[in-house]
């Protein structure tokens, strides 16, 4: 079973573009729902923190694959 | 989670200068603000159909030059004829290369995230623009329009 329910491909794409498209992908989600972000913006990092803290979706964990930042949200 | 507010003034029509107010709503808009920029002088420029922006290293020592260029045409050089469209179309490719969006694809970011957008009716006026030059969905109105909404604003910027 995946540990996610979507995920949001943002490879690629700089800010603001990964925030805006999760808060898109997110208001199509079920609260506790669990969104994965793949970027390789690295300002996404604290970002994405600053996003979680924010809106009152929960940042589960954030970290490096394959040279990416992964992320998790859960919709609060 | 009682929504902030957030008010921007955009003055500028240049390629870079419509960046930070298109991010800056857009984003805002994502954290759940409600956002209104209000359009004036040059800021209009932002609001018109065909937005066609530019950026002029003329007057801009910040702006880094590809290949040296700046070394070889000090400021002078910044203002030969066809310098400006040379830039703006490097700037524009440098961008695209980046991942950092168009200005048309953030404003219409902006737009579906119900960034009100007023423009100033006075200088529509003064630079003989009419409303058919902008893009639907843009109210009208002066000074006091726009304080109605930034007098209870967390936050106001002027761009």
């Amino acid at each position: 079973m995946a540990d996610f329910d979507q995920e949001l491909d943002a490879s690629g794409l700089n800010c603001p573009l990964p925030i805006l498209r999760a808060k898109k992908t997110l208001a199509g989600m079920d609260t506790d729902q669990v969104l994965r972000i793949v970027a390789t913006d690295p300002g996404s990092v604290k970002d994405f923190e600053a996003f979680s803290k924010q809106t009152g979706n929960e940042l589960m964990d954030s970290g490096e694959e394959g040279g990416k930042f992964v992320f998790r949200i859960k919709k609060g | 989670m009682s929504e902030k507010k957030l008010a921007i003034i955009a003055t500028k029509g240049t390629l870079d200068w419509a960046y930070p107010p298109f991010i800056l709503a857009s984003t805002a808009a994502a954290l759940g603000y409600e956002v209104e920029i209000f359009f004036t002088f040059y800021g209009l420029q932002l609001l018109k159909k065909d937005m066609n922006l530019q950026v002029s290293p003329l007057g801009n020592p910040g702006m880094p030059m590809p290949m040296a260029m700046d070394k070889w045409f000090p400021v002078l050089g910044t203002a030969i004829p066809g310098m400006q469209s040379v830039m703006t179309m490097m700037m524009k490719s440098k961008m695209k290369s980046k991942g950092v969006a168009s200005v048309e694809e953030l404003r219409e970011l902006c737009l579906e995230a119900e960034v009100k957008m007023v423009g100033c009716q006075m200088t529509v006026d003064l630079f003989d623009f009419t409303h058919d030059n902008f893009i639907d969905g843009v109210e009208y109105g002066g000074a006091a329009t726009f304080f109605e909404f930034a007098g209870e604003a967390d936050i106001t910027l002027y761009i």
